[in-house]
C-alpha cells in the first residue's frame, strides 16, 4: 500500500503510512524536518542501512515514524548510541535526531566530543528555543527576552547567558571534514538540500555532520499559525543565521 | 579454533585476565573511560585490537561509553564496557536503558572505596548499587568472583548468559582483583566445552524493514501505565524463569556448621582460610558465598544456615551484602551479625576474632 502511493509520488517509501498521522501537534516543526528526512532517504535508497535514533523530547514521538530500523534512547544520549552502532557496522548509514535541550545542554559533550573524532554519524537537531516536551522551560537556545515557563519574565542574559549557537559551536570544534549547516522548517527545499548533504558527508566520506534546522512549537509559544511563522522568519532568524558553517570540498 | 590454543598457565594481572577472557568469549568491541582500577582492562584490550580485529573507543564520559556499547550490542556485535566507582555511578543510566530494553551487554566492575571519589584501591561498595541501581527492578545478572580463575571463567559465562537472556550481566570484582597478579589457567572455552554467547543483530537484522519484515522499532519511553507493566510483567517473569539457571553459590564445611560465615568476592578467600582457623579452635564454622549476588542464591543459603546457631557476614561494606542476606533469611530464628569494613580488605584472622567476639556476645545475649 504505501510502495503504490510511494510510486505515485504521494509518499516517501520511508514514511510509515501505519504511524500517520504522526503525534506531533499541528503546526509542530518535528513533522516537516521528518517528511524532509524520508524525502531524501528515499532519494539516497538508504532505506535498506538506514538507522534512525530519537532522543527523549518531543523527538521521541518519531520512534516508529519510519519503515527503518528505528531506537530511541535518553535524554541527551541519541549521539553516543549511534558512534556505538556505527563503529561495529560502519555499512549503516546512522542518523541521530535530538532536540535542543538533549543536544546543547544534556548531551552537549556527546555532541562537541563527537564533532571532535569526526564520527561518521549523521546528528539532526531541532531547535525550537524551548524544552517542548516537559513544558516549554528555557533551553540553551531560548532568544533574550523570551518568555518560557522558567523565564515568565523572560530570559536574563545576565543570568544565564546568550543563546547557544550550535552550528558555530560545533563547526569550530569539527575537522575539515565535517558537514555543519543551520537550515529552517520554514524553507523545505533547502532543509531537503542540507539534510542530503549531511547524510551523504556519512556515506561517501565517512566524516561527521551535524545539522541544526529552526523548528516551531505553536503549542509552547502559544501562538496562531501566522505568528508561528513570524516567530521563526523574524526573530529566530535575527538569533540564528541560516548557514553553512562547514562544507568539505567534495561535497559542495 | 579459538584465540588461546587449548590450555595455558599464566601469571597476569585480574585486569589483563578480563581482556583474554572477552577476547576468548568472542566480544569484538569495547567501549571505555579511563578509571582505576579497570584501566589496564582497556591497555590490553587495545594492545590486542590489531591482531585479533577488536573495536575500541574511548569516549568522553562514562555515559557515552554505556550507551555506545549499547549501541554496539544492538547492531549485533558482543560488546563490553568497564568501569568502577564514580563512572559506575554514571554507568547506571545506560544499564537502565539495557534493562528496559533488553539490551544484552556485559560491565566488568572492579570496585574501588567509595562513595564519591574515595580511593582507587579497593573496596564491596558497589555491591546494592551493581545489583540494584537504575530506576528499576534490578533484572541483571551480577557474578561476583573471587580469584583470578574466576575472572577467567565468570567473564565468559557473563556474555554467554547476557546474550542468551538477553539481561545486562555483570562481573564484579575489585582493585586487589583487578591489580594483583596470581595464577590462572586461561583455555580456548569451545575446547573446554564451555557455551558460549551467540549474538545477532537486534536492530538491523537481515532482510528490507517494510519489504520482508517488518521495521525494528524500539522504545523505552509508553504512553500509559498499564502498557508499561505489561511490558517489565513479562521481563520479571522472564528473570524469574531464568534466575534457576543462573544462580550459583559455594558452600565450604557448612554440613554441620554452627556458625555460618557469609562472605562474597574477595573476602571469600579470607571465610574459607577462617573456617579451618576456628575448627581449629574447636568452633564448629562453615562459609557460604553466593556467586550470583543477582539474582540471589537464596535456597542455597537456607540450605547451607541449616544448622547454624549464628550467621556471621563479612564483607568490605557496611551492610550491603549483610542487608541482602537478611532478606533472604527473613523469619529465621537465628541471629545475623556483620564484620563490616568498609572499603578495607578482611583477613582471616579478623573474622576468626570477630566470630569468637560475636559467638559470645551472641551466647550471653542468648
Ligand atoms: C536525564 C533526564 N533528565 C530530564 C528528562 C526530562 N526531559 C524529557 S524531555 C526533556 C526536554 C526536551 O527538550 P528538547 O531536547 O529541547 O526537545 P523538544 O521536546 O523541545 O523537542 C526533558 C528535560 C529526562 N527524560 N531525562
Ligand atoms: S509540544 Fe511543541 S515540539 Fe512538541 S509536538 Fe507539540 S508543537 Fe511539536
Amino acid at each position: 500500500m504505501i510502495f503504490e502511493l510511494a510510486d505515485k509520488g504521494l509518499r516517501p517509501k520511508a514514511w510509515r503510512s501505519e504511524t500517520k498521522p504522526h503525534r506531533f501537534c499541528p503546526g509542530c516543526g518535528h513533522g516537516i524536518i521528518l517528511k524532509g528526512l524520508a524525502d531524501v532517504i528515499d532519494e539516497l535508497g538508504i532505506h535498506e542501512l538506514g538507522v534512525f535514533a530519537c532522543d527523549i523530547g518531543c523527538s521521541l514521538l518519531s520512534w516508529d515514524f519510519f519503515n527503518l530500523d528505528s531506537v530511541q534512547t535518553h535524554h541527551g544520549r541519541t549521539v553516543p548510541v549511534v558512534v556505538g552502532l556505527k563503529k561495529v557496522r560502519p555499512d549503516l548509514t546512522v542518523v541521530a535526531y535530538v532536540g535542543d535541550g538533549g543536544g546543547y545542554s544534556i548531551g552537549l559533550q556527546h555532541l562537541i566530543s563527537s564533532a571532535v573524532r569526526n564520527d561518521p554519524v549523521t546528528v539532526v537537531l531541532a531547535n525550537n528555543t524551548l524544552y517542548a516536551m516537559t513544558g516549554g522551560q528555557m533551553a540553551p537556545t531560548t532568544l533574550s527576552g523570551q518568555k518560557t515557563s522558567t523565564t515568565p519574565y523572560g530570559r536574563s542574559i545576565e543570568e544565564t547567558g546568550p543563546p547557544f549557537m550550535g552550528p558555530e559551536i560545533v563547526s569550530a570544534a569539527a575537522s575539515d571534514s565535517a558537514y555543519v549547516a543551520r537550515g529552517s522548517v520554514t524553507r523545505f527545499p533547502e532543509l531537503k538540500q542540507i539534510l542530503k548533504k549531511a547524510l551523504l558527508n556519512q556515506m561517501l566520506r565517512s566524516s561527521f555532520s551535524f545539522v541544526e534546522f529552526l523548528s516551531s512549537c505553536p503549542t509552547n509559544w502559544r501562538t496562531k499559525p501566522a505568528d508561528t511563522l513570524k516567530f521563526v522568519n523574524e526573530d529566530m532568524a535575527r538569533t540564528f543565521p541560516l548557514k553553512e558553517h562547514r562544507v568539505p570540498k567534495d561535497l559542495s | 579454533m579459538g584465540v588461546i590454543e587449548g590450555e595455558k598457565r599464566q601469571f597476569m594481572t585480574g585486569n589483563e585476565v578480563v581482556a583474554w577472557a572477552a577476547l576468548a568469549a568472542g566480544a569484538k568491541a569495547m567501549f571505555g573511560y579511563p578509571i582505576t582500577p579497570q584501566n589496564e582492562i582497556m591497555h590490553y584490550w587495545t594492545r590486542m585490537a590489531p591482531e585479533y580485529g577488536l573495536k575500541f573507543l574511548q569516549t568522553e564520559d562514562e555515559l557515552s561509553a554505556g550507551f555506545a556499547t549499547l549501541g554496539g550490542a544492538l547492531a549485533g556485535t558482543i560488546t563490553f564496557c568497564a568501569t568502577a566507582g564514580p563512572g559506575n555511578v554514571l554507568m547506571q543510566e545506560p544499564i537502565s536503558m539495557a534493562e528496559m530494553m533488553r539490551v544484552p551487554a556485559v560491565w566488568v566492575i572492579q570496585q574501588r572505596g567509595g562513595p564519591s571519589t574515595a580511593t582507587v584501591i579497593y573496596s564491596q561498595q558497589e555491591t546494592r548499587l551493581t545489583c540494584l541501581g537504575g530506576n528499576g527492578e534490578g533484572l541483571r545478572i551480577v557474578y561476583s568472583t573471587a580469584s583470578h580463575q574466576d575472572m577467567f571463567d565468570y567473564v565468559i559465562k557473563a556474555f554467554w548468559a547476557a546474550w542468551k537472556f538477553r539481561f545486562p550481566a555483570f562481573v564484579l570484582g575489585d582493585g586487589y582483583q583487578a591489580k594483583m597478579r596470581e595464577p590462572v589457567t586461561i583455555y580456548d572455552p569451545e575446547g573446554a566445552g564451555v557455551e558460549l554467547p551467540v549474538a545477532a543483530p537486534i536492530l538491523k537484522p537481515s532482510g528490507v524493514p517494510s519489504v520482508d519484515r517488518e521495521p525494528v522499532h524500539m522504545r523505552n519511553t509508553f504512553n500509559i501505565e498499564e502498557e508499561l507493566m505489561d511490558v517489565l510483567m513479562e521481563h520479571i517473569r522472564d528473570y524469574s524463569e531464568m534466575a534457576p539457571q543462573i544462580v550459583e553459590s559455594e558452600k565450604y564445611l557448612c554440613e554441620d556448621a554452627e556458625i555460618l560465615v557469609v562472605a562474597h568476592g574477595i573476602v571469600w578467600r579470607s571465610a574459607k582460610e577462617a573456617v579451618l582457623g576456628l575448627r581449629e579452635r574447636g568452633v564448629s564454622a562453615g562459609a557460604f558465598r553466593p556467586i550470583t549476588l543477582r539474582p540471589f542464591p537464596e535456597d542455597d543459603l537456607r540450605a547451607a544456615a541449616r544448622t547454624a546457631e549464628l550467621i556471621v557476614v563479612a564483607e568490605s561494606a557496611y551492610g550491603q551484602l549483610e542487608s541482602m542476606v537478611r532478606d533472604r533469611l527473613y523469619r529465621i530464628q537465628v541471629p545475623i551479625k556483620g564484620i563490616l569494613k568498609p572499603g578495607v580488605g578482611i583477613t582471616a584472622e579478623e573474622i576468626v576474632e570477630g566470630v569468637t567476639q560475636l559467638a559470645e556476645m551472641s551466647r550471653s545475649e542468648g
